[in-house]
């Protein structure tokens, strides 16, 4: 019996499925588990280890408020910006270093790299502290040196929105470069040739070479970033602490956080995870659908 | 037979040795944190307890944790019914979440009640179920107003003729005509300057039985007080949204703003963090309302409880009736922590009269003002939703208040809705 299973496991039909049992079992345990789990404490009410009692969607009817429309609102407003800087700066950064035309290339990819190497919470402090709302801190004495009136960045929405895109730039920045360059390497160098011999200028080669060379890192790097965007939370936490006023820095994740474990209510913050789940989802296929993912190549 | 006995007598001696080592052997103990100096007052009170012969040897193992790493962790501790310490500091906005279902907390009524009527019930009150105490607090909590003398004298201001809040409001414009500066903060990221005014004036949050009281006429009407300061520039934004932030404590550590209104336990942020205003700040009663209301708001607060499930419940509980109830434990916490202690019988006594950093710094005596007040503290309704409650105060009302300022009436309104869409 030992031996069967033996011979079975080692030979050409077991060793697949020995191989991917490590992941099998990771996911159905850290994964699956917890999701099938989730979905349940979602129609529950949950005091304590023994009282959970089915409500059935009385905690999905519970969202409808301010605060879970201004986390959705947080969160969608943040991750549009957050696609939109960065794929495309990084993009052009890593062009402008893969094209030879900027000098000691090498050194600003390590520039640009470093600040991801960086505690989020350090730089959340550091950020926090220059963009004050006092007009002393130190990027309001840089608005007034040049005139301008001093703002008061992490008490509105507009402008913590900004400082936090910016806080993700700058720590997301070079790691995005490096996913760019890796496409950009890619290129074979005859494409450009040939397009250099038809008579196309470099915005014609940059779009029509360039960009359906790295279409599969870009896709790449949208799909993280969408999912980045919305399980956003660190960064805000950062910038807010605990303390958030008006709701303007608190994302969906925070939303979620904030009802789990500081009112205690695991069931409405599972359901309010599992809308997170539904939403990415939907985003991601939505993306994946329009850059042509699911198109067969041609 | 000789044998036998031979053996069982060693059985007899071996036994004896090893009760005797395990009579010497300390309790081992685990508390939970998130106030480091809360850690400072046990500590002393630990050693006295343990030059005390008739008191069981005790060892505790002070963990401290960030505020919110550990009341997450005491959750999921009590929750799965593993891992949770002996002793515990759960902070009065936490402590509700404790409190539902089955309760993981041992009742502290055997050391409560004996001296229920030496203690100041209405901090208790804060931690029961039932009937049952679960959570001894420090302090008192009562909120008084910090005054920056040398910027009223500037506007030639004398602090003891503030006697209500008009008082304080025409102080204000005096203040901002001759200095420039503002009378006072509000905060738009926490809670306490709109609670402790609103309770103050006689308002709450909710009724024990979670009706919403949010948008009653006092509340309105202390939101429009509020406002009115806002408006005419004597009072603005905190500097950071809440008085706990470096941003505020530097600017106000500047001599920027005549005056705070805090809990009694803010006594040590000036200390700490705002070290040159030493001499300037003198405390007084908050200023009290025409229309009626309380002399002081009982504010913040840790109920230290004692975990249900653990080994040494019995002697966990004697000593933190030991470290928080007794005479000698209460002038220990004013002296370490700078709390009004919740012992009535502290106040007048010799031992709170020694000098300390605290008196150094204010330069006044600070318990006179305090007994000025605290016959007229009213109760905080804690119940399962006032973390729902507190939320929705940091979140939206003050913030809507102070950085938008919008209508209190519409602010009040909006709050009370979202809070009876989140009770059943």
């Amino acid at each position: 019996m030992i031996r069967r299973l033996k011979n079975y496991l080692t030979g050409p039909k077991g060793v697949p499925y020995l191989f991917v049992a490590p992941f099998i079992i990771f996911f159905l345990l850290v994964y699956l588990y917890p999701l099938i789990m989730t979905i349940i404490m979602s129609f529950q009410q949950i005091d304590g280890p023994n009282h959970h009692d089915f409500i059935g969607l009385k905690n999905y009817m519970k969202l409808n408020t301010r605060d879970f429309n201004m986390a959705l609102q947080t969160s969608g407003r943040y991750a549009v910006w957050d696609v939109i800087v960065l794929t495309i700066i990084p993009l052009l950064v890593a062009c402008v270093l893969h094209s030879g035309l900027a000098k000691a290339s090498n050194f600003f990819k390590s520039l640009f790299f470093i600040p991801s190497l960086t505690s989020i919470i350090v730089a959340g402090i550091v950020f926090r502290l220059a963009f004050g709302t006092l007009e002393t801190a130190t990027v309001n004495r840089a608005l007034t040196f040049f005139g301008l009136q001093p703002v008061k960045w992490l008490s509105y929405a507009g402008p913590g929105n900004f400082v936090l895109i910016l806080l993700t730039l700058w720590r997301w920045n070079g790691v995005n470069i490096v996913y760019y360059l890796s496409g950009l390497q890619a290129i074979p160098t005859d494409h450009y040739e040939a397009a250099q011999i038809d008579g196309a200028n470099a915005w014609q080669k940059f779009i029509h070479v360039t960009l359906p060379g790295i279409r599969p890192v870009l896709i790449y790097v949208i799909t993280i970033t969408v999912l980045g965007g919305f399980s956003m939370f660190t960064e805000s936490v950062a910038l807010w602490q605990q303390n958030n006023a008006g709701g303007v820095g608190r994302t969906i994740v925070g939303y979620m956080y904030m009802v789990g474990f500081k009112k205690n209510n695991l069931g409405l913050a599972s359901a309010v995870g599992l809308v997170l789940l539904g939403l990415v989802v939907a985003v991601n296929l939505i993306q994946l659908v329009l850059m042509g993912f699911f198109r067969k190549e041609d | 037979m000789k044998k036998l006995l031979s053996v069982l007598l060693s059985l007899i001696l071996m036994l004896s040795v090893c009760t005797a080592l395990a009579d010497d052997a300390p309790i081992k103990l685990t508390l939970w944190t998130f106030q480091e100096l809360h850690t400072e007052l046990y500590k002393v009170m630990l050693d006295k307890w343990n030059a005390d012969p008739t008191k069981p040897a005790l060892e505790i193992d002070f963990q401290v944790f960030p505020y919110e790493d550990m009341h997450n962790k005491l959750t999921i501790a009590l929750q799965s019914g593993e891992g949770a310490p002996d002793l515990v500091d759960i902070e009065i906005n936490m402590f509700a979440n404790y409190l539902k279902g089955d309760i993981g907390l041992a009742p502290m009524n055997e050391y409560v009640e004996p001296i229920a009527d030496h203690l100041v019930m209405s901090r208790l009150n804060n931690y029961s179920k039932n009937g049952n105490y679960y959570g001894i607090d420090h302090h008192i909590g009562a909120t008084v107003m910090f005054f920056n003398t040398s910027i009223l004298e500037a506007a030639g201001i004398d602090y003891t003729s503030i006697k209500t809040w008009d008082d304080f409001h025409e102080a204000g414009k005096t203040v901002l005509e001759k200095t420039g500066k503002p009378m006072i903060v509000w905060e738009s990221a926490d809670c306490w300057s709109v609670y402790p005014m609103v309770n103050q004036h006689g308002g709450d949050w909710l009724t024990p039985d979670n009706q919403v009281r949010m948008d009653e006429p006092v509340v309105v009407n202390t939101l429009a007080f509020m406002k009115s300061m806002l408006d005419d520039g004597t009072a603005i934004p905190c500097p950071g949204g809440w008085t706990h932030t470096e941003e505020y404590w530097g600017w106000m550590n500047g001599g920027n703003c005549a005056a705070v209104c805090m809990p009694f336990w803010y006594l040590d942020r000036f200390t700490n963090y705002m070290p040159d205003l030493a001499g300037q700040i003198k405390i007084a009663p908050m200023p009290e309302w025409p229309d009626g209301g309380h002399k002081s708001a009982q504010m913040g607060g840790t109920g230290t409880a004692v975990v249900a499930s653990s080994p040494n419940v019995e002697v966990a509980k004697e000593f933190l009736a030991y470290a928080c109830l007794t005479f000698d434990g209460c002038v220990t916490t004013w002296k370490i922590c700078g709390f009004d202690p919740i012992l009535m019988d502290v106040y007048g006594s010799e031992e709170m009269k020694e000098p300390n950093k605290f008196f150094e710094y204010y330069d006044q005596d600070i318990f006179a003002v305090l007994s000025e007040v605290l016959d007229d503290i009213p109760d905080t309704c804690l119940t399962e939703y006032f973390p729902t409650a507190t939320d929705i105060v940091k979140t939206q009302m003050a913030y809507r208040l102070v950085e938008l300022r919008e209508d209190p009436e519409q602010i009040a309104h909006d709050c009370a809705e979202e809070l009876r869409s989140q009770i059943d």
